[in-house]
């Protein structure tokens, strides 16, 4: 994702190969879910995945031209339009954009979270919404939230879903977090909702943690009702702040009571978790499920166990941008993997 | 609740007495500390980025420090005192409290 050397993108996967992942992934959950789709029509849907791919790493490479290019055009680019068959179902990931932080890691993050939704505004489509997975604010001051709320109103997409971070219940058990993003949700933020018969479950991690993120009986009850009645090929996408997987658990990265909510969601044939809290880009597959860690809006944190802590990372002068980024989450119906691409900001 | 005091215990890291704990680096310096019934601990941020004092299940509740910002509490039981900061959990810290 990052070119930098020293960026927090060194040893992941870059833009191409996250590509050439995901496609890889579409193409094996394509041959085990449905064995009875003739070859043809396999190898054009997997064209028209190589095709979107290629039309996504060339937005990366020169995200400047093509940005101007739309924003000129509020109809579309109608090539790209022509060659990018039309995804039934598309989101876009952003997280950690830690407003009201100030640091040498970045001391803008309000202009780096402005430009990130400028990016997601300059796709060359409309998402159906846009998830904020938590650390919205950096402190959870009335100030910052307001900041957050009006910035994110000039997202062009249907829908604004968040989820918090530990950072919007700092002192407050998540009380300011709740009256400003919480219309609508269960319990102490949670909740669920469908879009063109994908299941997505936002979940709370934040509010009750000590070392690890928490989930709580009650939370753990919800999502045993809310999956109770559906069947076992609807494709299930869980938001939360903290991994859901141990990433790092030294560092708190990952979840106490997680296995109990995974061990719900086993029967299902498509999991896919995406989570932010870690500030880089890390994928993993467990069983049924796939994980997917988000960039962050704000600053780099170090990889696993490479500094002492994970406090915020100062990049040499020009490899902050590197280091952000904006996340693009495509479902076509009848493949049940999510295709997950992420761009580094602009 | 916090458990009887066992100052007898060999912890595992030596703890270190004194009154006062400096947040710096994103780090409770020292992390554990020992101290007598009826003390006043003071933690004081010296890092740039803000921190809390908290136990999830303790009478530990700091307001949010900002660069400088000092935090006391006075601890009249004996115990075992566990903390973190809430904004960034990995960073943690334990008040032993002898009687």
């Amino acid at each position: 994702m990052t070119g930098g050397q020293e960026g927090p993108g060194q040893d992941r996967p870059d833009q191409d190969s996250a590509a050439r992942d995901s496609a890889a992934r579409d193409q094996a959950a394509r041959g085990h879910e449905q064995p009875a789709a003739g070859r043809g029509f396999s190898r054009r849907q997997l064209a028209r995945h190589a095709t979107w791919f290629g039309a996504a790493v060339a937005l990366t490479v020169v995200g400047g031209e093509v940005t101007r290019h739309v924003v000129n055009d509020d109809h579309g680019d109608a090539a790209t339009a022509g060659v990018a068959a039309a995804p039934d179902l598309r989101f876009v990931q952003i997280s950690d954009s830690h407003l009201g932080f100030h640091g040498t890691a970045n001391p803008d993050v309000t202009t780096s979270f402005q430009r990130a939704i400028n990016q997601v505004n300059a796709l060359p489509y409309r998402p159906d919404f846009v998830l904020h997975t938590g650390d919205i604010s950096h402190l959870s001051t009335p100030a910052q939230f307001d900041q957050a709320k009006q910035m994110m109103s000039g997202l062009r997409t249907g829908m604004v879903y968040t989820v918090p971070g530990e950072h919007d219940s700092v002192d407050d058990g998540g009380r300011q977090y709740l009256a400003t993003f919480g219309a609508g949700t269960r319990g102490q933020g949670w909740y669920s909702f469908d879009v063109r018969g994908v299941h997505f479950i936002s979940l709370v991690n934040t509010f009750a943690l000590e070392a690890l993120g928490h989930l709580g009986t009650d939370q753990i009850d919800f999502v045993r009702k809310d999956v109770a009645g559906l069947s076992s090929d609807t494709p299930i996408v869980v938001f939360s702040h903290i991994p859901l997987f141990a990433m790092y658990p030294k560092w708190g990265w990952g979840t106490d009571d997680s296995a109990t909510v995974l061990a719900l969601l086993k029967r299902f044939s498509s999991v896919t978790c995406l989570n932010g809290h870690v500030h880089q880009l890390f994928t993993k597959r467990e069983g049924n499920v796939t994980f997917h860690s988000a960039t962050t809006t704000a600053y780099p944190l170090p990889h696993p166990g490479q500094a002492p802590a994970p406090t915020p990372q100062t990049l040499p002068p020009g490899k902050l941008a590197g280091a952000l980024g904006i996340r693009e989450v495509a479902y076509h119906p009848g493949n049940p993997a999510l295709t997950v691409t992420d761009t580094r900001l602009a | 609740m916090p458990a009887g005091a066992r100052a007898s215990d060999p912890a595992a890291q030596a703890p270190v007495s004194g009154t006062t704990v400096d947040i710096r680096n994103f780090a409770f310096s020292p992390a554990n500390l020992t101290v007598r019934v009826g003390t006043t601990v003071a933690w004081t941020n010296r890092d740039a980025d803000a921190h809390t004092v908290v136990s999830t299940n303790g009478p530990l509740h700091s307001p949010t420090l900002n660069t400088g910002d000092t935090y006391k509490y006075t601890f009249a039981k004996a115990g075992s005192y566990s903390y973190l900061c809430s904004i960034h959990p990995f960073m943690v810290g334990t008040v032993v409290v002898t009687a």
